[in-house]
């Protein structure tokens, strides 16, 4: 599959989206991941999130780590800068990236080794400072390039393809967000499309540190009986407790939902979000309540998906460092360059 | 009671503090530093301090050098011992003749002196005591009061430290006349109860000029500035936190916008040095000047990164500044002792080019320089300081920078460039020099995108894994480095008056020594020709330099003459002609070494080998 070569020519009448771009403008080259990979939705989702939202392939730029799921980015936004880095370091790579140039839409993605294992330190700190950004784990609990192994995020419990019982405790990687102070928090499923395409677009409207866990089965290592990573148990045990409709700014809302069952949440950019309840109790601005409901229902061996946390008035690293609205990447000699005049006067204090 | 052989000497001694970390003695022994130098006599001062931050000994020694010899010289001929744990050390290490001031407020038995060194006790303790209060204040004014009592016995003038006094505390006037106080109450009793001058003095003279007094790593922070970097990531390690520190503290006087007063710079400080070296990559790789600092520990924990940003071309500047290793090794002591590691960082086929500044100076000058050639050479630039040149004010030329300057970002593919039909391959050699253009995320909305990776791929930045293909890559690598050779700083030669069949080859923070150990060694009959080697890869001078002599010394300061492996390696030379004279006890290294171990070598040489008897 590696080397086949997309056909370029499609119907003519594919819907187009307000920068006049179909879907194909956002494909990148074909997977070489297995076939029926969750990776692979994901993928497609990501596509559909950008068409819809009409952005600028070139405009984001893709960075990932090392695995399977840090291969996709080649197969999405064939038109952006993409960045295929170290284990376990796209959030270092990708922080300093936007710090170059936050005019730019930076979309991270990366694995549960490469997030969990390796790469958890970077995964914690750039939360931790805010990095504006949508961090994607593409999570399917196992090595899969290197044959099957137990990731961090394996449940305690959850037998192997071979059968061997996982003895060590899983990192729950959005519960670890949300104690780290990520802005936009969700759990999604790689099989559920029409939860997580909205997910996506929310996050990356946030404008601060956005973390979407995606459960995402691996068909070839990770998806049999005694797995807690596979499509069968996730669908049993998916406790979905909102739905989103993402709604830009510039779009009228129109709500006919049912009284009560809708909570719209605007966002720093003026985008909205309708969150349509399903669990009534759950309230995604309690950063706590959030973190006690998922522990709660992780002992009941339930996953909790939707959009679990979110932050109004999101500030990110760039806030902090109180950087100029210009991309430091942009900056030339008179900007940088404070000149001999002020050379002498150091040198004066020098002597 | 001075002894009939006290030491005299104008404007050429050493003297030493010895004092307890944290005591707050550091300002009061600068400041002496400082004195001498306004009175227009050259000093080099060199903190010796332990990886601590309270209690432990720490020393400050100044070099008082008229002739204007700034390397680290050796003996001390005056010991300030303010240290109670570090005396009988401290004592001994004073040449005979020389000269011990104290504090003579409890007596000390007979068996804590010397015979054959001059003894000056002044009772500061209880001086401070009958003067303040406040246990904080004792110990502080207690440092200015031993000055004070300094300035007479070697006859600096007591103005020049009182303005040098209301300069630092300008707008603190209380502070300031307390601590002209403290000074004369030093001084005061020093010139009534004690022989002043001593045999050592200082003298004014105008040998400073229009030199600077600088820290190598603030000077590198301030190229850095200059050199238009605008993202720094960095992890604390000594030596090189203060010039992360020192880029802040000039960022924040120099970057600002003027009305809106945002920063034109962003500084984090990373997790760990993976994550540092993460960020300078991540930004190069989208188009700003980015750095780290770091030191030796820093470079093997970012070996891995180095290997990407050889492989897939990324521009990143990292200033080493080296301390004694291997693993923790001595954090606070100076050694040159990364230059393998940093030449050839990472796993696989790999080379880095290397930049050596002697001092501040050329700190500042290759610093900003280090940023044209990441960004003309698509590469990890490494600015190797070390302890020695980076923690110490060092006495160097004014920093310069011609206005006319304009920032080399290399080959860059514009919207316009693709616009017009060029052809764009990442890893296309398009002019020969091995060098290919690279285009910014978000360039041009359907040209000019590529996906950056670690892994092999052919000219247009596609993944493969042929081997042609490969070798192709490898081979261009290679060909930038032929180019890199003469965009670096080339060496400086400098020959010996007459004819010499014998070169010496060094490096960095070695160089005030070197030069004065040419002198020593003339006076010992021996002529040398001297080459600064200044970057790596090396020129072909390097090469014709030792083609030129019979053999060649290379003086540096590691145990395995690691610039002499490079130098052999990368020139194919026969290893004999290069004699290694290395010091890696982490002083700094003097003259006086290295006109002994030369020296030594060269007397050896003109001796006739006994004949074996024949039985």
């Amino acid at each position: 599959m590696t080397y086949v070569v997309k056909p370029k020519f499609h119907h003519p009448d594919l819907p187009k989206n307000k920068l006049g771009y179909t879907h194909r403008d956002y494909e990148g080259k074909v997977s070489t991941l297995c076939a029926g990979c969750g990776h692979d939705s994901i993928t497609a989702s990501i596509i559909e999130a950008c068409f819809e939202l009409s952005i600028e392939p070139h405009r984001v730029a893709k960075i990932s780590g090392i695995g399977c799921s840090s291969k996709t980015p080649d197969y999405f936004l064939g038109n952006s800068h993409g960045f295929n880095s170290v284990h376990g370091r796209m959030p270092s790579v990708l922080t300093g990236a936007n710090l170059a140039n936050r005019d730019l839409i930076y979309l991270g993605v990366s694995g549960d080794g490469d997030s969990a294992s390796i790469g958890f330190g970077q995964f914690a700190h750039c939360m931790r400072r805010g990095v504006n950004m949508v961090y994607i784990v593409e999570n399917n609990g196992v090595y899969g390039l290197t044959k099957g192994q137990f990731s961090a995020t394996a449940d305690r419990g959850s037998k192997s393809k071979r059968g061997v019982v996982n003895s060590d405790n899983a990192i729950d990687m959005s519960g670890i967000a949300l104690q780290l102070g990520a802005s936009f928090v969700a759990r999604s499923f790689s099989g559920d499309k029409t939860q997580l395409v909205p997910l996506i677009k929310a996050a990356i409207e946030h404008q601060g540190a956005a973390f979407i866990d995606v459960i995402s089965p691996c068909v070839a290592f990770n998806n049999h009986a005694g797995s807690t990573k596979s499509f069968d148990y996730v669908r049993e045990h998916n406790e979905a407790v909102n739905f989103l409709d993402f709604i830009t700014g510039r779009q009228p809302i129109h709500v006919d939902y049912a009284p009560g069952t809708v909570e719209m949440v605007e966002q720093h950019d003026g985008s909205v979000l309708a969150l349509r309840k399903i669990n009534a109790e759950y309230d995604v601005h309690d950063r706590q309540a959030a973190m006690s409901f998922l522990h709660h229902h992780a002992a009941k061996g339930q996953i909790v998906t939707g959009l679990l946390y979110v932050e109004q008035d999101a500030e990110d690293l760039h806030t902090h460092l109180n950087t100029v609205p210009a991309p430091l990447n942009t900056l030339g000699e008179k900007d940088l360059c404070p000149g001999s005049a002020s050379l002498e006067k150091i040198n004066a204090a020098l002597r | 009671m001075p002894s009939p052989s006290a030491l005299s000497s104008v404007n050429d001694f050493v003297i030493r503090f010895a004092n307890v970390n944290g005591s707050g003695s550091a300002s009061a022994n600068e400041l002496f530093a400082r004195s001498v130098l306004r009175m227009g006599v050259p000093v080099s001062p060199r903190n010796i301090f332990p990886s601590n931050i309270q209690g432990l000994p720490t020393w400050y020694e100044v070099r008082v050098s008229g002739e204007g010899h700034l390397g680290a010289r050796g003996g001390i001929d005056m010991m300030v011992a303010m240290n109670p744990q570090t005396w009988d050390k401290d004592v001994a290490s004073i040449e005979p003749g020389g000269y011990l001031l104290y504090d003579s407020t409890k007596p000390l038995p007979k068996s804590k002196f010397r015979d054959d060194i001059n003894v000056i006790g002044v009772p500061l303790t209880a001086i401070t005591n009958s003067t303040y209060t406040d246990p904080r204040q004792r110990q502080l004014f207690k440092n200015i009061i031993y000055l004070g009592a300094l300035s007479a016995l070697l006859d600096v003038d007591p103005k020049v430290i009182e303005q040098l006094i209301s300069e630092q505390y300008k707008g603190k006037e209380k502070l300031l006349s307390s601590n002209v106080h403290a000074l004369h109450l030093g001084r005061d009793y020093a010139l009534q109860n004690l022989k002043c001058p001593i045999g050592l003095r200082v003298q004014k003279s105008d040998k400073v000029g229009d030199r600077i007094f600088i820290e190598g790593n603030s000077a590198a922070a301030l190229g850095a500035v200059y050199g238009g970097a605008t993202v720094c990531a960095w992890y604390p390690i000594t030596p090189s936190s203060s010039l992360a520190d020192a880029f802040t503290s000039h960022c924040k006087r120099l970057r600002h916008d003027p009305e809106t007063k945002k920063a034109k710079y962003a500084i984090v400080q990373g997790e760990d040095e993976l994550a540092s070296i993460g960020i300078v990559i991540g930004a190069g790789w989208n188009g700003a000047r980015a750095f780290t600092a770091t030191s030796g520990p820093g470079i093997s924990l970012m070996q891995e990164f180095i290997g990407l940003s050889y492989f897939a071309e990324i521009p990143a500047v990292i200033m080493d500044v080296q301390r004694a290793g291997p693993s923790t090794g001595m954090p606070t002591r100076t050694q040159q002792c990364d230059i393998i590691s940093t030449a050839y960082a990472s796993h696989g086929d790999t080379k880095h080019v290397l930049l050596f500044p002697e001092d501040p100076a050329e700190a500042f000058e290759m610093a900003a320089q280090a940023f044209d050639l990441a960004d003309r050479l698509q590469t990890t630039i490494f600015l190797m300081l070390d302890l020695d040149i980076g923690m110490n004010h060092r006495l160097c030329r004014p920093l310069k920078w011609d206005d006319a300057r304009q920032y080399d970002r290399g080959k860059i593919m514009t919207a316009e460039m693709l616009d017009a039909g060029r052809d764009f391959g990442r890893y296309l050699d398009v002019d020969g020099d091995g060098v290919p253009f690279r285009t910014y995320p978000g360039t041009h909305p359907t040209k000019g995108s590529f996906f950056t990776r670690g892994t092999s791929r052919d000219r247009y930045a596609r993944y493969t894994e042929e081997g042609p293909a490969y070798q192709d890559n490898m081979q261009r690598l290679l060909r930038k480095f032929e180019t890199a050779k003469d965009l670096v700083p080339r060496p400086l030669q400098a020959n010996a008056d007459k004819p010499t069949k014998y070169g010496v080859i060094y490096f960095g923070s070695t160089s005030p020594a070197m030069d004065e150990a040419i002198g020593l060694l003339e006076a010992r009959g021996h002529r040398l020709d001297r080459l600064r080697v200044r970057a790596f890869p090396f020129h072909s001078s390097v090469a014709s330099f030792i083609a030129e002599h019979d053999f060649v010394y290379v003086v540096e300061q590691n145990r395995d003459s690691q610039l002499r492996s490079l130098i052999v390696n990368e020139c194919s030379i026969d290893p004999v002609r290069l004699v290694p004279i290395l010091h890696y006890d982490g002083t700094p290294i003097t003259a006086r070494f290295i006109a002994g171990a030369i020296g030594d070598h060269l007397d050896a040489l003109k001796i006739t080998p006994l004949r074996k008897v024949v039985s």
